[in-house]
């Protein structure tokens, strides 16, 4: 029997025992958040122009993004963390210095509504992004995902994963008062 | 009392459990015909005992026990009987309760009917078994007691999750559990092989049936489970993708891949260390499932009450069952004897490459299932890949794969005329493009569907034609020759069919769907699909622990009135938890599927309307695989086919034997 044959044999102790050491670190209860910043923060919002959702309802363009603080949140009907976030958008959608914006990432319009009626719709405009081209172009990981955009279309703030009452406390409300001066 | 006597009966299993696993592996290691029999008895002993834990608990739910805990959690005096008793694993510590007792009696059906194994085979297979049992037995005994008590007793019980309160309650968790826990009798089964050093046909078939057994039940689980989804959930949806759900279908698909493998093994005596690999993986990915779902690594709408130390317990129990057979694998499946080679375009070659497929798509479900978690131990949050993501990876490995189902079992064992099997294939070409052109005219020309379409014709043709030329049905004789058909075959006929069924069913309903969603106030209607449905009343009513809200909307077509479709809304006051009970209109062809919503304060309620073309033919396509399993299961190699008893004086008069 060869030495690489042998190796062979060993693949699948190796995958496994990686897998576990996965589930392990998934199940420490404080795991450091090393966080890893994203490339997009400090550029401009890449070029987009989506339709809405609702037929003559305004859409949404980059060009749009000047001159307010705007909360651009990627969303899906299929996705379950998306759900548990609608509540905190709720109350972020009535603060008054941004403008939440959601964009329904590969989502069917009829499942979109559904949500949407269901949970409630903190959204000021809710744009389709049927293909995921802007999702691939703004970086998107997968939903649900949030992206700051200052008054000057520049992106300054992003969270992957459902943003999380810690989060809009410690990290977006401080930067958002700064942004609306 | 009786929960005490339950408790006690649980300790008592895991002694037995420990007996079981330790004495029989070393009378097999010291060929002690004495030790190794203790295997047969103590296996039955475990079932008794969990069995009498298992009745114990029942009771204390029929009678609602509330000084335990479990049931005052799970259960309500208001609750209909049936939901009381279904409400024992509709929790954390009662599905683990049926998860051991299902382990159990499938370790003491190896002993009962087990009279055709070597005695060695058998000892060391049911100290595998006991040793899953004492991880799973200690686990519960220690961190998920089914029986601790309340001082003093809550009067009442908190509810069983409302979204349970449905018949399906009471049938798919059990199939599914006999699915999961069934492969753990390959697993054993490998375990012991490996330490024997030893595979070969009879092993194969030996595994094969236990193998087959846990599959249909997994089968047909997981249909249960699906159209329990479809009318429940109100969305019209059959299928999430939501990791509780792929971690039944990775089970299932390393399930499907042994079956099939397992055959070469039995017919070639090849491909042996990758159906040792596949039994260890399929009863893996089970307890994977097992983890994902107790743990809370993963968001999921199904997944139980999490909690971390529960998730460590199950992680170690992990590491050391899977952990444990890689490692003997490593180890010994170097040495077992290789098996011939043979060439690529053969049966073998066929199921090598199903294997492969399978395989595949296994990996694509499971990094699908834990991309959330990978980004999430990275501290790049917790995101989820949906339908896109399956979609765009599942789907054409599977798409493929159905296809080339069709021409495998036209291929010969060792070498095959491709040609002659491809010219075989010419009707259900003929068949596919039909039916891709039906569907062409009747929804017209997105690719994908027409595609999917395509392979199911395909795949039913080709299975139907291989039946038709197996049996050569259009000349004399055909009746005699299909009851002399091997049950193995016609359960292979079965399968395929079904398989491309549940495809036709599959695609329609994903690709033609339609939905319509809008306010109506009383008199108003909506349309769909070339129905009209128009609201006419929403009124009250009482459940035994729940209040309706009933909605009366006329289904009509052309004029004519088709059916009263009454959707629901219950709200159960103890759970403060509301849920849907979608009204469906079959034809058959397709479902109108309704649902009543939210009043929109102005008189006016939200009703939500799906229209899914071709959906039933999923369940029923996946019943008739599950069928194809149960006649496969009936096979007389099964029943009496084993070598060394075949040996042994049973004499089959051929007639006899050939007509069954």
């Amino acid at each position: 029997m060869s030495r690489s044959k042998r190796l062979l044999f060993v693949l699948p102790l190796a995958a496994f025992a990686t897998l576990a050491a996965w589930f392990w670190m998934g199940l420490a209860p404080n795991r450091d958040p090393s966080l890893v910043p994203s490339v997009m923060i400090g550029r401009p919002v890449p070029a987009f122009d989506l339709a809405p959702l609702v037929a003559g309802k305004p859409g949404l363009k980059s060009d749009e993004l000047k001159g307010r603080v705007t909360l651009i949140n990627f969303f899906a009907s299929w996705c379950v963390p998306c759900r548990a976030e609608v509540p905190l958008l709720m109350d972020l959608a009535r603060d008054k210095r941004l403008e939440l914006d959601g964009i329904a990432y590969k989502n069917k319009p009829g499942d979109t509504e559904a949500f949407l009626a269901e949970l409630g719709n903190p959204f000021t405009r809710v744009v389709v992004d049927d293909t995921g081209r802007t999702a691939i172009d703004f970086g998107v990981y997968g939903v649900p995902e949030s992206y700051l955009v200052d008054k000057d279309g520049v992106i300054r703030f992003r969270e992957a994963g459902p943003l999380t009452p810690d989060v809009i406390e410690t990290q977006l409300k401080p930067l958002l008062a700064k942004l609306s001066q | 009392m009786i929960p005490e006597l339950g408790h006690f009966a649980l300790a008592l299993a895991l002694v037995v459990a420990f007996i079981q696993m330790t004495l029989p592996m070393w009378g097999a290691a010291r060929n002690d015909g004495r030790l190794m029999a203790l295997a047969k008895p103590a296996a039955m002993a475990q079932l008794l005992c969990i069995l009498v834990a298992f009745g114990a608990l029942m009771q204390a739910f029929i009678v609602s026990d509330f000084s335990v805990a479990v049931v005052a959690r799970n259960s309500n005096s208001a609750q209909p009987l049936i939901y009381r008793i279904a409400g024992l694993w509709g929790n954390h510590e009662g599905s683990l309760l049926l998860w051991v007792a299902i382990l159990a009696i499938y370790g003491a059906a190896v002993a009962a009917f087990g009279d055709n194994l070597p005695p060695r085979l058998q000892a060391r297979a049911l100290a595998v078994q006991a040793a899953i049992a004492l991880g799973f037995l200690a686990f519960m005994l220690f961190a998920s007691n089914p029986f601790a008590r309340l001082d003093p007793a809550p009067p009442d019980g908190a509810e069983l999750n409302p979204i349970l309160q449905d018949p399906g309650l009471a049938f798919h968790p059990p199939m599914l559990y006999l699915g999961y826990v069934g492969l753990s009798m390959a697993f054993s089964f490998a375990i012991a092989a490996l330490i024997e050093g030893r595979v070969d046909a009879a092993w194969a078939r030996w595994v094969r049936p236990w193998t087959l057994a846990a599959w249909l039940c997994l089968t047909a689980g997981i249909c249960f489970g699906s159209r329990w989804a479809y009318y429940t959930l109100g969305w019209g949806g059959w299928w999430f993708w939501d990791p509780v759900e792929n971690a039944s279908l990775m089970p299932w698909l390393a399930a499907t891949a042994l079956l099939h493998s397992a055959i070469v093994v039995e017919k070639r005596d090849a491909l042996k260390g990758w159906t040792i690999l596949l039994a260890i993986l399929a009863f893996g990915f089970s307890l994977i499932g097992t983890f994902l779902v107790r743990s809370g690594v993963i968001t999921s709408v199904h997944a139980f009450a999490s909690d971390p130390l529960r998730g460590l317990f199950i992680l170690v129990l992990m590491a050391i069952y899977i952990g444990g057979a890689l490692a003997l694998f490593a180890w010994r499946a170097p040495f077992l004897k290789p098996g011939g080679l043979f060439a690529p375009l053969s049966r073998e070659g066929a199921l090598l490459i199903n294997n492969l497929f399978l395989a595949t798509a296994a990996a694509t479900v499971l990094l699908g299932t834990l991309y959330p978690l990978i980004l999430d131990v990275l501290g790049l949050g917790t995101v989820s890949v949906g339908p896109p993501y399956y979609n765009a990876t599942f789907m054409p490995i599977m798409l493929p794969l159905a296809a080339l189902t069709a021409i495998g079992p036209l291929l010969s064992w060792k070498r095959a005329d491709v040609a002659g099997a491809m010219s075989r294939l010419k009707f259900a070409a003929l068949v596919a493009a039909a039916a891709a052109l039906l569907a062409w005219w009747l929804e017209g020309g997105r690719p994908l569907p027409l595609i999917g379409i395509a392979v199911a014709g395909w795949l039913f043709a080709g299975t139907l034609g291989e039946f038709a030329g197996r049996t050569r049905v259009f000349e004399a004789g055909a009746i005699g020759r299909m009851r002399r058909m091997p049950r193995s075959a016609w359960g292979m006929t079965l399968a395929h069919g079904g398989l491309a069924i549940a495809i036709l069913g599959m695609t329609g309903s994903a690709a033609w769907k339609q939905e319509d969603i809008r306010d109506l106030k009383p008199g108003e209607s909506g349309t769909i699909a070339g129905y009209v449905y128009r609201l006419e009343s929403v009124g009250a009513a009482e459940g035994p622990n729940y209040h309706v809200t009933r909605a009366r909307i006329t289904l009509m077509r052309d004029g004519d009135t088709v059916t009263v479709l009454e959707p629901e809304k219950r709200f159960y006051p103890e759970a403060e938890t509301t849920t849907t009970e979608a009204a469906i209109h079959t034809t058959g062809f397709a479902d109108v599927y309704g649902v009543i919503g939210e009043p929109d304060g102005k008189g006016g309620w939200a009703v939500r309307f799906y229209y899914e073309p071709l959906v039933a033919f999923i369940w029923i396509g996946a019943l008739i695989m599950a069928l194809g399993g149960v006649v496969s299961l009936s096979d007389r190699r099964y029943r009496i086919g084993a070598p060394l008893r075949a040996r042994a004086a049973r004499i089959v008069p051929a007639g006899k034997g050939a007509a069954e």
